[in-house]
């Protein structure tokens, strides 16, 4: 019973927050080795305490940050040159400031703390606008992040859209945004008011070639895993589409109806290993999708529903014209299309046709195939022989991030700590070794001393302190 | 940095421009119309019978003269028009000129029918040349290692064997002396490209990455792929140097890119020249320049581009966000700041005098982006400062600057103008210690020290670029920190001392782009370190591997055979499975171990 009157969070309201912020940054306490330890410790023991509502994977982040945060803001040693001689150059990781997360429903958990892990190992203060279609986990965000973490400097705002409008209105140091790309420019445009960087971690759809000379059993079951598996079908890495060659189609087919039956049973609709469709809204998108005139009597597994569960069986629609609304947007739910082209290489040609994915998979034994697909096909990530793997079970040494329609800078592991860092340069002189050729009046003497410096030409430059001219 | 530019934008007129009427339009005249342009505009206005006597002319100095002649030769009925245009000459260029009516005082301008050739820059046309550079990106040929060294080289022998005409270009614009040009503009280009040839293969190679045990067996590594089409608009301080054009373009070229160049039209000298040159050197399919002002940005920012590189004003910086916003497309943006020099007093007072000086003075005439703002210093040190500087200025520039060679003059009348505001400000009235001579016919203004400032002068207010130069003085040297963190960040950030603790903290507690200890603006010139700004002074950062990263996307690529997969991958799930999977995340072995001969801790 949700009896209390909450709060309104209003322009006031944000402006208020931001000041206190500000104030806390600016204290230089989230700056501290000590307050980036002490806050990513109780995370992980939020994560402990609470382990059945918080993945695995946050602990692991948790961990590993705690592990490497010496080593990350440890500042850089880097060369310097000639010119700066005597010099010695470092490139300092700052934190930016008060930065804003806003996350995505579909991970609710995953996607809000992993960009909050690489925020506060950064020393920033942090606001987190979990997304309000996940309602419960908003909540349990915002009592959780309450408990354990040092509320002055890092908050959670739940939330629709007024609340993340007068947030968006606010001046950020940095906004780390997951979700779709309609949302994305809205935070662009609002981001460069206030000329603050952005990250966008958006989707598109992401497409699975499948060569004819592989494993069929492996491959079926990993492109099975990525899409129903990984909460059926409704992640931003989630396999979108197939391409193929006509030839393997069927066999294709029949080996993904042979995988799902193992898997889900025969009653797919209702297996208990299949999540949801998140709400009525996606659920009538999706319905959508598969009522398109286009690609009736294109579907060759699935396509039962129930509409009073929010259920959708596993669907695969084999064929379907490249104009047909399933090809147009990003499924985000069990739907699995397949195209079919004459070559495999072929399918290069059609993924670059279009908005460059965030990830997009290969399954092949064809050496010469695979080094093409990381050459040609553009993506946020690839991935050959496997789909997700990169994200879900967490490759911290990959950056994740898209490109083009699927966003803009990456995060996991060292790349979250580097998104929320400014990269600020410095550069030591000692007041020792200066020539005057660098300063006025100029001479012609100074000009070839200097060219013969820069140029790198040791005969130059002794030439030219005896004052010589080599020309 | 003030570029009038900003004012034009919500001129609608600029886009409406149509083959059928081959108008040219002014809207501001350089002051550099000179030589053919110059002629190819009296060649059409004399054609027209106008009377433009009736008209107030208050244009730039160099123009001034140049455009009375050719007004006293026109008679007749001349058409104003309440907006503001332009006139293209040679080059697909762009020339204003602030026209003032009697009765008007807004900006008016004056249409003309012109019969040189001329090419309007629309939205059509940019709409055309990315599609064209988006096949040449899509032919894969800007991809390859081989390109991109042919081009990396054709610029570095463009640079080599064009050295005389870049250098009179620059004098032409800024007056730069020689040895300055040098430097800044074609040293460090040569020295980017040299660089970029030298490193290219490693920058190109993927990068291995480690993979964890839940995807074993398998490989990762990043890869650097181009991103596409890029869309570089430069400034006019350093309108061929490596810091507003070249730079940037020999990160996209290194990157595999293809290249929409945009030199700023605030230097028009430079601008031509450049565009000119570069149609000699590189292959055009893939590298183009697009000269123009407000009207062929608009058009340019319309599409969409894979990264646009901006170095400007913040002003313009968020006009060119908010544009980049529409197509999602990533930006980074090189902007300015105040940025300060605070000088404790246990230093080499000499040396630090001198290189402040060459910061300042002696790069552009502070039309720099990293040159030294402001001064921020003890009561005590300020009159030992204060004398070293003027010392050190007579020995540089001599007892009259106005006439010195060695320092650039204003880039034009609108910043004369504005640099003259800032010194006639009843704030700052009295505060002048050094210099305060200017001279407007020739655009020049004496290297000028103003101490003690109050903080709500003008002059503190807006970014100087250009050749004052105040001094905020404070108790004790750590109380510049807070100074400093009160404002908005600035591009670079320059501390004279020898106390160790100070050092370290000002690199801790100062927030800037970039900054150097007991220096200025050398740390530019390491291609080791990333040059970049912060909050109000930018995002993103350039010069070496940064600027091949700039342009790059990496691409993180996971390898995996069809051995290895673990059952508790797939559904049907069972508590074991959960068990396994959890402690696979987590990387705890022991429980590894025990799920897999299926006992649980719990």
């Amino acid at each position: 019973m949700a009896t209390e009157k909450k709060e309104v969070f209003n322009a006031e309201a944000g402006a208020a927050m931001m000041k206190e912020l500000r104030s806390a940054f600016a204290s230089g306490k989230t700056k501290t080795h000590q307050w980036r330890v002490t806050q990513l410790q109780s995370l992980l023991r939020l994560a402990e305490d609470h382990e059945k509502d918080i993945i695995a994977m946050m602990k692991a982040s948790c961990k590993l940050a705690l592990k490497e945060l010496n080593h990350w803001m440890t500042s850089e040693k880097v060369k310097t040159s000639i010119t700066t001689f005597p010099s010695s150059a470092e490139i300092v990781s700052e934190p930016l400031g008060v930065v804003l997360v806003i996350s995505a429903w579909n991970y609710p958990f995953l996607l809000s703390l992993d960009p909050v892990i690489g925020a506060i190992a950064a020393g920033n203060a942090v606001v987190l606008k979990p997304s309000e279609i996940a309602a419960t986990t908003s909540s349990l965000l915002a009592k959780y992040l309450g408990e354990y973490l040092d509320s002055s400097a890092i908050k959670v705002i739940e939330g629709a859209v007024p609340e993340t409008s007068v947030l968006l209105e606010q001046k950020w140091d940095k906004i780390f945004y997951t979700g779709n790309g309609k949302v994305g420019r809205v935070v662009l445009a609002a981001a460069a008011k206030h000329l603050t960087p952005v990250v966008l971690e958006l989707g598109g759809k992401s497409p699975v070639i499948v060569d004819s000379n592989i494993n069929l059993q492996v491959a079926t079951r990993r492109i099975i895993a990525g899409k129903w598996g990984g909460n059926n079908g409704q992640a931003c890495v989630s396999p979108d589409y197939i391409i193929t060659t006509k030839d393997y189609a069927p066999k294709l087919v029949d080996a993904l109806k042979t995988e799902l039956k193992n898997f889900y049973g025969d009653d797919q609709l209702n297996s208990k290993d299949l999540s949801r469709i998140v709400s009525s809204n996606h659920f009538a998108r999706l319905t959508k999708l598969l009522d398109d005139d286009k690609v009736s009597g294109k579907i060759v597994h699935g396509g039962q529903r129930d509409e009073s569960n929010l259920k959708i069986a596993p669907t695969i629609l084999l064929d379907v014209p490249e104009d047909s609304l399933i090809m147009t947007e990003e499924i985000f739910g069990p739907l699995l299309p397949i195209l079919t082209v004459d070559r495999v290489e072929d399918s290069y040609k059609i993924i670059s046709s279009r908005s460059k994915p965030l990830a997009a998979y290969l399954f092949t034994n064809n050496k010469k195939l695979k080094e093409e697909f990381v050459r040609n096909v553009s993506a946020g990530g690839l991935v050959t022989n496997d789909t997700t793997l990169h994200v879900i079970l967490a490759v911290h040494t990959l950056p994740f991030g898209g490109v083009g329609e699927s966003g803009m800078g990456a995060y996991h592991g060292k790349f979250s700590f580097d998104a929320f860092s400014h990269k600020k340069a410095v550069l030591h002189r000692s007041f020792a070794g200066d020539a005057p050729a660098r300063y006025p009046p100029y001479t012609p003497g100074k000009l070839r001393f200097l060219k013969a410096l820069l140029n790198g030409s040791i005969l130059g430059v002794i030439c030219a302190l005896f004052g010589w001219s080599k020309a | 940095m003030n570029e009038p530019l900003s004012s034009f934008y919500a001129t609608p007129s600029f886009s409406s421009h149509s083959a059928q009427h081959p108008y040219v339009y002014i809207v501001a005249l350089h002051q550099h119309l000179r030589g053919s342009a110059l002629t190819a505009l009296q060649a059409a206005v004399s054609r027209l019978s106008m009377d433009v006597a009736a008209l107030d002319c208050r244009l730039g100095v160099g123009a001034n003269r140049p455009l009375r002649h050719l007004t006293n030769k026109i008679s007749g009925q001349i058409h104003v028009q309440p907006t503001q245009l332009s006139f293209a000459y040679q080059h697909k260029s762009w020339s204003f000129a602030y026209f003032h009516t009697n009765h008007k005082s807004c900006a008016a301008t004056l249409s003309l029918m012109a019969e040189v050739e001329k090419e309007t820059f629309d939205i059509e046309k940019a709409d055309l040349l990315v599609k064209e550079l988006r096949k040449v990106y899509r032919s894969g040929k800007t991809k390859s290692h081989e390109w991109r060294v042919s081009q990396l080289k054709s610029i570095l022998k463009m640079v080599e064997e064009k050295e005389k005409d870049i250098i009179k270009a620059l004098q032409e614009d800024l007056s730069k002396p020689e040895l300055e040009a040098y430097i800044s503009e074609i040293s460090m280009t040569k020295g980017s490209c040299k660089h970029a040839l030298e490193e290219l293969e490693g920058w190109m190679k993927p990068q291995k990455a480690k993979t964890s045990i839940t995807t074993y067996p398998s490989s990762a590594e990043i890869v650097s792929e181009p991103l596409g089409v890029i869309l570089n608009k430069a400034i006019w301080a350093q309108a061929t140097d490596r810091d507003g054009a070249s730079g940037a373009l020999i990160g996209a070229i290194a990157a595999g890119n293809a290249v929409v160049l945009k030199p700023s039209e605030v230097a028009p000298a430079s601008s031509s020249l450049l565009a000119k040159l570069l149609e000699e050197y590189v292959d055009n399919s893939a590298i183009r320049v697009v000269e123009g002002a407000v009207a062929e940005t608009s058009a340019l920012l319309e599409q969409k581009w894979d990264k646009i590189f901006y170095t400007g004003s913040g002003h313009v910086g968020r006009i060119v966000m908010a544009a980049a916003s529409k197509h999602l497309t990533p930006v980074i943006l090189e902007l300015g700041g105040k940025c300060p020099v605070v000088v404790a007093s246990d230093v080499n007072i000499k040396v630090a005098t001198m290189r402040i000086i060459a910061g300042k003075w002696g790069c552009n005439n502070g039309q720099t982006c990293i040159a030294p703002d402001y001064i921020i210093t003890t009561k005590a040190f300020a009159p030992k400062l204060i004398d070293a500087l003027r010392h050190e200025l007579v020995e540089f520039f001599g007892v009259n600057p106005l006439e010195s060679d060695d320092i650039s003059r204003i880039v034009n009348l609108y910043h004369f103008k504005r640099l003259k505001r800032l010194i006639d400000d009843d704030k700052v009235s009295n505060k002048i210690v050094i210099g305060g001579q200017t001279n407007e016919n020739q655009l020049k203004i004496a290297p000028t020290i103003l101490l003690d400032v109050p903080e709500d002068a003008l002059v503190m207010k807006e970014e100087i670029f250009g050749p004052l130069l105040p001094i905020l003085t404070v108790e004790n040297i750590e109380d510049s920190f807070t100074v400093i963190n009160s404002r908005s960040k600035p591009l670079a950030a320059y501390f004279f001392t020898n106390n160790e603790d100070l050092k370290k903290d000002f690199v801790r507690n100062v927030s800037a782009g970039g900054m150097l200890i007991n220096d200025t603006i050398l740390h530019l010139t390491v291609p080791s370190l990333p040059f970049g700004g912060v909050g109000e002074s930018g995002m993103g950062s350039y010069h070496g591997k940064f600027s091949f990263d700039a342009f790059s996307h990496k691409k993180g690529v996971l390898y995996r055979t069809f051995k290895g997969d673990s059952p508790t991958r797939f559904p049907p799930y069972s508590a074991g499975k959960l068990q396994l999977l959890k402690s696979l995340m987590e990387g705890d072995m022991f429980r590894i171990i025990l799920s897999l001969i299926g006992w649980s801790k719990d």
